[in-house]
Order: structure tokens, then sequence, then C-alpha cells
């Protein structure tokens, strides 16, 4: 997947603020019900697993099943008691990893 | 068409007893194993109703891109929060759809994906709290266009 994750989040956010992150990947989620032209299944092919993490502790992590739409977006909320980085990793049924960082800072 | 004689009349009969007989009153049945994904997620205990709420579109015209979005009622410290949050969909080949894992730092236990759904069915979610309590909700979902196969 040449395409980079789009992720968004706030700049920067008051200490123990609760901050919205919306995360949308470019993935075919092949789920593997589905056949070609000559009838042969296709095999499945998803991002089984997304998770992120804040300075090295877990924010989120979520199992993907392949009732999960093509595309995958995900939101969810982490709370920011100091500044630093998310980090978020979508796992591939083939084994690669398609990681991304997001900075946030403390609001003065 | 053929009169029908009294053995036949006798079977009809019998599949309309079994048919109210049977414990889902909504017009979407289960064609999956979601059961035993619940048994594996819950060990067998019963989840409670209440404390989540459970959105999706009462009609999916496409069911390739369904939204679903789930908040939980949890003050989400480190003593008391969600811990995992399983969604089910019991008219899909496979039953399984997510499962959210939370920690305290999420700070809320909301999210929102999309999800595909093969036919008019329900979207279950259960969740599983720090404490080992259970809670679930359920919603139906009518489907125009199926999101599977194709």
């Amino acid at each position: 997947m040449a395409d980079k994750p789009r992720i968004k989040l706030p700049k920067e956010a008051a200490k123990g603020e609760v901050i919205q992150i919306k995360t949308l990947v470019a993935h075919v989620m092949e789920s593997g019900q589905r056949k070609d032209a000559q009838g042969k299944p296709i095999p499945r092919k998803i991002i089984n697993k997304f998770t992120c993490e804040f300075n090295g502790r877990p924010v989120f992590a979520c199992a993907l099943e392949p009732a999960i739409s093509a595309n995958p977006y995900i939101q969810f909320d982490a709370k920011v008691e100091e500044a630093g980085t998310f980090k978020f990793s979508w796992t591939d049924d083939d084994g690669s990893v398609i990681t991304a960082e997001e900075k946030i800072a403390l609001k003065a | 068409m053929k009169a029908i004689n009294r053995r036949q009349a006798f079977a009809l009969g019998g599949g309309f007893v079994m048919l109210t007989l049977m414990p889902m009153a909504a017009d979407a049945e289960v064609t999956n194993d979601a059961a035993k994904w619940i048994e594996k997620f819950t060990g067998g205990k019963q989840p409670a109703k209440g404390k989540i709420s459970l959105d999706l579109p009462e009609i999916a015209e496409n069911g390739n891109t369904v939204p679903l979005s789930i908040s939980i009622e949890s003050p989400m410290t480190a003593e008391s929060h969600v811990k995992e949050v399983m969604l089910l969909a019991d008219g899909n080949p496979n039953a399984g759809v997510a499962t959210l894992m939370f920690t305290p730092l999420s700070g809320k236990a909301e999210a929102s994906v999309r999800i595909r759904l093969a036919a008019t069915q329900n979207v279950v979610a259960i969740a599983k709290m720090s404490d080992g309590s259970l809670f679930t909700e359920q919603k139906t979902v009518k489907v125009t266009i199926g999101g599977c196969g194709g």
C-alpha cells in the first residue's frame, strides 16, 4: 500500500483533555468471500489489527474481521496528559505493517 | 395447485408452530456462528442490558459501508474502565466484525468504524468491563444491497 494513512487529530491539547482521533488507511480489505471472473474464490487479505500507542503506552487497539469495510476508517478518543507522540500501526494478513506517527503538544 | 392431503396439512401446521416458537421474534434470523463467538467472549456468563449506546442506521442502502458508532458509559479510570468490546453481525458469513480494546488512556469508551453487512440482520455489541461485568446491546439493520460476495 503506497498510500499514506490519513490521520486527523488536534496539534495541541490541554492537559487532561480527551481528544478525538480519526484514522483512515487505504486497503482493499478483501473478505475472502468474493469470487473472480473464473469463479475461483479471491483469497482473503485484510488488515487484521490496528493499534494506537501514546509515548509507548497502549491507548486503543482493534482486532478487525472481514466484515470491516474497504479503506478501514477508525475513530476513537485519547486522553492527553503530556506532550508526546502517537504511534499507529495497521497489520496486514500477509504480515506487513503500515505505521504512522503524529505529535501532539500541550497548550501553554 | 394440488390439493393437500391430511399428512401434508399436519406437516405444514407443525412448521408454523415451530416458527412461532422460535425465540427470535425479529425478522432477522441468526445464520452463522455468532453464538460461538459470544460464548468465547463471555465465557458463558450472561451479559446485562444497558450502558452501551449503539448507533447504526435503521436502513442501510449499501451493505458495503455501514457506519457504526458505539459509546459505553464508563468513568474510564484505572480502577473502572471498559476493557474490550466485541461487535458481531449475526447474518454475515462470519459473525465477527471487530473487537475494540480500550485502556484508561482512551479517555472515553467511544469508537466508530464502517462495517459490511450481507443482509438484513442484527448487530450485537458486548462490552467487558475491568471488573469483569458484561453488558450487551443489539440493533437491527435493514440492508438493501448486501455487502458480501457479488
